[in-house]
């Protein structure tokens, strides 16, 4: 009897471990903004006209959010995950035309001085219906269709947050969700594919395309001394050599059709052509400045020059780990590094206990997508990632990015919790 | 199943591997890459000069000579020069458009750069500063800096004193208290008590935001500092003779210098023509400076009394005494024939009529060439030294322990040395032993090579009044009220000739005495003041430069004063008069010959000479 009464508590078997990184990531958080926004008129951590004062009523309604995401039944994220999909992807694809316009903006539901911004749910949504799609029975990812049914779950609310929010930085994350599909079994092949489009993707816009295609050709060619030489092979070979060279002719046409500031932010990373760093080099510059700038310990907290005194743009959002950087130094960011990929490994150890695929698939997409951001938003500001606009999780300022990654942390804990009944 | 699960490895392993790599890469920006941290504190800091306030200068009675006023330089960093209005910053410096752009191309262009402070506009007045001051801050990029500059309320002494520059790239290279651009001592007693004048420049850290707003004081001013004022000087100057002197040296090319014997301090030290010493201060100073030094005759740039070498001429027949009384080769009662010029050598040197033959004295109050052509050549074939060079060696030892031919170490800026030839020089011109007393015989007679700057003419005076020693002459008499300052100890410390037998000086002066009693300067006597003198002439290309050496009073020595006046011939025709009427006004205050003091303030030897030369022409 005991054991089912405590099974009744919300809390029963949830993963503390987990919990308490979460808590304290959303609490350093608040300390940087804080510190990044810092000025004397307003000093009162907890005014709520400044970015730090709202931010801790984000924190407050996570904190409920994550609280009814508890108490209510597990068998509700699966039974519905679809019709959650369904709703969040209409909610995305109405808010260009309900949503009012902001700063150039159409990403936004708009309740006076707050914002809502859909695209920051449809990551928990896109992940419950992958984890319910691919949890079916009958389903083998290996089979064509089925990976083509789960990239078009990940690839529709992709291309509705691009093309019509043109929100690309949100857009870009779902690609994280190929993590989930290899562990669940697509062919390592799709990763290769993937690996070497980008590293052709870098180097046909670093080194002039016809030597590519002799480097290519000539790897072909002498890779058919070392197999043998069936027809197979030779297809094969073939194939790979084919691909490579379409893949280096698609670079520059995707490169001449994107849009200016993207291939600006392409061009800083890659250190082509001339950088500006008053113009287009800015960000980027002023964001390793700070950070370069904090040392092995840091300046100390509220001592940081180059983000409160806004020479980092967005500096309490996408660049708040500029602050973390100038304030805590290598230390400190080491230890926010060190911190959110604890996070994110616990999460896959925790998704490999699962009895249920459901709960682990969900599991895998959870640390994919804090991974990305994690790699995105930290590389950027230290040079080794395009600026893509998309933040650092529990740190950046902003009330739908900390629910969005609350609601997803905290499913899968609710799922976690549930275990041992969930069976499938 | 189990194939798939082992899949987190690869996972995870890719999760951590990103993870070191920007671990790594912060700790090579944060750690080992130091440049950002310098960019940071570009961006983020200003650092502010305070410039301390520069020392002022006093004369020996307290009267103050030097002081500061404020100016206000505006300076630029163009690389946050933006968004600004710029017709209205124009009309409030009052420039055209056109001047505005110059003034920023020369701001950007080496050696300046857009990102270096430079100055825009120079020494604003008080009253500008005060209007430009309150509306600045819409002009990003400007800010005024504040500067002290020199004011002269005499307008006297201009090259002792010195003038003050900026300091140029070579000067902050070779020492690094300095910024291109800052003030410092270039000549005169502010180049040579710089150290102690200039004081400590003191640095503040503003940090600042990106639209340059300042942001307050970084760390509370923890790594400020103050700046600490350069200390007064307390010069040897008597400011109000030093004044007489300009004034009767006035329309005269020429030099005087007057020391106090006992102490070695400089009374008075004067170049003519000289300039107001306020023309080098201000915005208007390059102009000047270029108009003083286009005067191609007075060239009053020039300081001559530590720079010109003149020969010491009649002077120098003091020393040829004193060396051949010392070396027994000569006594009071010796006599040397005269027959208007040196007989052994066919008349050469010339003299002009007088009596002859005389004993030293009479050789003295008449500065007989031939008498000391004599005593030169005793000295230098003197037995007991059986070869010349022996005796040439010994005679310009002897001389050089008057301080000639050598620096005095005085604390004036660019003291040249003067010239006493040696014997290398000598073989060099007539050959190894090829030379001999007749062959340099005008050296006797302070001619030939023979140099001397005012100072060391002054100096001799006054060794000869102290009978054999000196204290090095010098021009600071206190550093902050404290005339024991450690760096005033060398001018504490007796210098001996290497003619100590103050018998043999009594001669000399005796000589001297009588040249003012019925000799030479006869009619220059001062009522109640027994004093010494010797009249003179230098030889030159030209007309002679009128001599005079003098000290008064006879016995305790107060004043010795050396002075020389280009090409005005006869010494007691106008350098004994103004040396006359200084000694008067230092000892007595006033003036018993106003006539005298009338006739040398009207003498303009400047121009008569000029118009002379143009009627020529005619």
């Amino acid at each position: 009897m005991q054991r089912s009464q405590s099974n009744n508590s919300i809390f029963y078997n949830v993963d503390w471990i987990t919990v308490l990184t979460y808590l304290i990531l959303i609490f350093m958080g608040w300390l940087n903004i804080y510190a990044a926004v810092y000025n004397e008129e307003h000093y009162v951590i907890t005014d709520i006209s400044q970015k730090y004062g709202k931010q801790l009523i984000w924190i407050s309604t996570s904190l409920l959010l994550a609280f009814i995401i508890l108490i209510i039944d597990e068998n509700f994220y699966t039974a519905f995950s679809y019709l959650v999909f369904g709703i969040i992807l209409f909610a995305n694809i109405a808010v260009p035309y309900l949503g009012r316009e902001v700063k150039g903006s159409r990403s936004w539901f708009r309740f006076g001085d707050f914002g809502i911004q859909p695209a920051e749910f449809m990551k928990f949504a896109a992940n419950l219906a992958l984890a319910k799609f691919l949890s079916n029975q009958n389903i083998k990812i290996a089979d064509y269709k089925n990976t083509f049914l789960s990239l078009l779950i990940i690839g529709v609310p992709c291309i509705v947050i691009m093309k019509l929010q043109d929100e690309t930085g949100l857009a870009i994350v779902f690609a994280a969700f190929i993590f989930t599909l290899y562990r669940e079994g697509l062919s390592v092949n799709y990763l290769l594919l993937g690996f070497l489009a980008v590293v052709l993707f870098i180097l046909a816009l670093l080194i002039n395309n016809l030597y590519l295609f002799i480097i290519i050709g000539s790897l072909c060619t002498i890779s058919l001394l070392f197999i043998k030489r069936n027809a197979k092979n030779l297809f094969i070979i073939a194939a790979i050599g084919l691909t490579a060279c379409s893949m280096v002719r698609g670079t520059t046409y995707i490169y001449d059709h994107m849009e200016d500031h993207q291939k600006i932010r392409i061009d800083v990373l890659l250190g082509r052509g001339t950088v500006d760093l008053k113009k287009e080099g800015y960000n980027v510059n002023q964001a390793k400045i700070a950070i370069g700038s904090g040392g092995f310990v840091g300046k100390g907290y509220l001592k940081g020059t180059q983000t409160k005194y806004d020479f980092v743009p967005e500096q309490d959002t996408d660049f708040i780990f500029c602050t973390v950087g100038e304030e805590w130094g290598f230390v400190g960011s080491s230890v926010v590094i060190i911190l959110q990929l604890f996070l994110i490994i616990r999460i896959i150890f925790i998704s490999e206990r699962q009895r249920s695929p459901f709960s682990r698939i969900y599991g895998y997409g959870v640390a994919s997508v804090l991974f990305f951001h994690l790699t995105v938003n930290v590389g950027m500001t230290i040079g080794l990632a395009p600026v893509i606009g998309i933040p650092l999780p529990f740190f950046s300022y902003g009330g739908s990015s900390l629910w969005s990654f609350t609601i997803l942390l905290f499913i899968f804990i609710k799922l976690d919790s549930k275990r041992l009944q969930i069976l499938r | 199943m189990n194939q798939l699960s082992d899949r987190k490895f690869i996972i995870i392993g890719v999760f951590i591997l990103v993870g070191l790599a920007y671990i790594s890469r912060l700790f090579y920006i944060q750690v080992i890459d130091d440049s950002y941290k310098l960019d940071a504190r570009n961006q983020a800091f200003r650092y502010t000069t305070e410039f301390p306030i520069r020392g002022y200068i006093y004369d020996r009675n307290n009267k103050l000579l030097v002081y500061n006023e404020a100016a206000y330089d505006l300076m630029v960093l163009p690389k946050n020069v933006k968004n600004i209005d710029t017709l209205d910053f124009c009309e409030l410096l009052g420039i055209t458009k056109d001047q505005f752009l110059k003034k920023m191309k020369k701001a950007i262009m080496a050696p300046n750069s857009p990102r270096k402070e430079s100055i825009f506009e120079k020494q604003l007045s008080p009253t500008d500063y005060a209007s430009l001051q309150e509306v600045l801050y819409r002009f990003p990029g400007f800010f005024v800096q504040s500067r002290t500059l020199r004011k002269y309320p005499r307008k006297i002494a201009a090259h002792m004193l010195g003038y003050i520059g900026e300091a140029d790239k070579h000067t902050t290279e070779k020492d690094t208290y300095y910024n291109e651009g800052d003030y410092l001592g270039i000549s005169g007693i502010e180049k040579t008590y710089e150290k102690v004048l200039r004081g400590k420049k003191g640095m503040h850290i503003i940090m600042k935001d990106v639209n340059n707003r300042d942001m307050g004081s970084y760390m509370n001013g923890l790594y400020d500092t103050a700046a600490i004022s350069g200390l007064p000087l307390t010069t040897t100057i008597d400011a109000d003779l030093q004044e007489y002197a300009e004034m009767l040296m006035q329309n005269k090319i020429g030099s005087v210098v007057a020391i106090d014997p006992s102490t070695g301090e400089i009374l008075a030290i004067v170049t003519s023509p000289t300039y107001d010493p306020n023309l080098f201060v201000g915005r208007e100073r390059n102009k000047n400076y270029v108009q003083l030094s286009l005067d191609s005759i007075g060239k009053p740039l020039f300081n001559r009394s530590t720079m010109a070498s003149y020969p010491p001429g009649s002077t120098f027949k003091l020393i040829m005494a004193l060396i051949g009384l010392n070396e027994g080769v000569l006594t009071s009662q010796t006599r040397y024939p005269c027959a208007r010029g040196y007989p052994p050598l066919g008349g050469h040197p010339k003299c002009h009529p007088h009596g002859s033959p005389l004993d030293l004295e009479g050789a003295i109050g008449a500065s007989c060439n031939s008498y000391f052509s004599y005593v030169f050549k005793s000295v230098i074939d003197d037995k007991k030294y059986h070869d010349t060079y022996k005796a040439y060696a010994n005679w310009r030892e002897i001389a050089t322990s008057f301080c000639l031919g050598t620096k005095t170490g005085s604390d004036l800026a660019n003291e040249l040395r003067g010239n006493v030839p040696s014997i290398a020089y000598y073989d060099k011109i007539f050959g190894k032993g090829s030379w001999k007393a007749s062959t340099v015989i005008s050296l006797g007679i302070g001619q030939n090579e023979l140099g001397i700057t005012p100072l060391q003419n002054a100096n001799l005076v006054a060794i000869i009044a102290n009978k054999g020693w000196y204290y090095t002459p010098h021009i600071v008499k206190a550093i902050n009220g404290n005339p024991n300052d450690t760096i005033l100890d060398r001018f504490k410390v007796k210098h001996y000739t290497k003619i100590k037998d103050t018998a043999v000086y009594n001669t000399v002066i005796a000589g001297m005495a009588r040249a003012v009693e019925a000799g030479t300067a006869a009619a220059l006597k001062i009522e109640g003041i027994p004093y010494c003198a010797k009249t003179g002439t230098a030889q030159n290309a030209g007309k002679d430069h009128s001599v005079f050496v003098c000290f008064a009073p006879k016995d305790n020595p107060k004043i010795a004063i050396g002075i020389l006046i280009e090409n005005a011939g006869f010494g007691a025709t106008y350098a004994g008069p103004i040396a006359r009427l200084m000694m008067e006004k230092y000892l007595k205050g006033k003036i018993t010959r106003p006539d005298l003091e009338k006739k040398m303030l009207e003498t303009d030897l400047i121009h008569k000479d000029k118009n002379a030369k143009v009627t020529k022409q005619q």
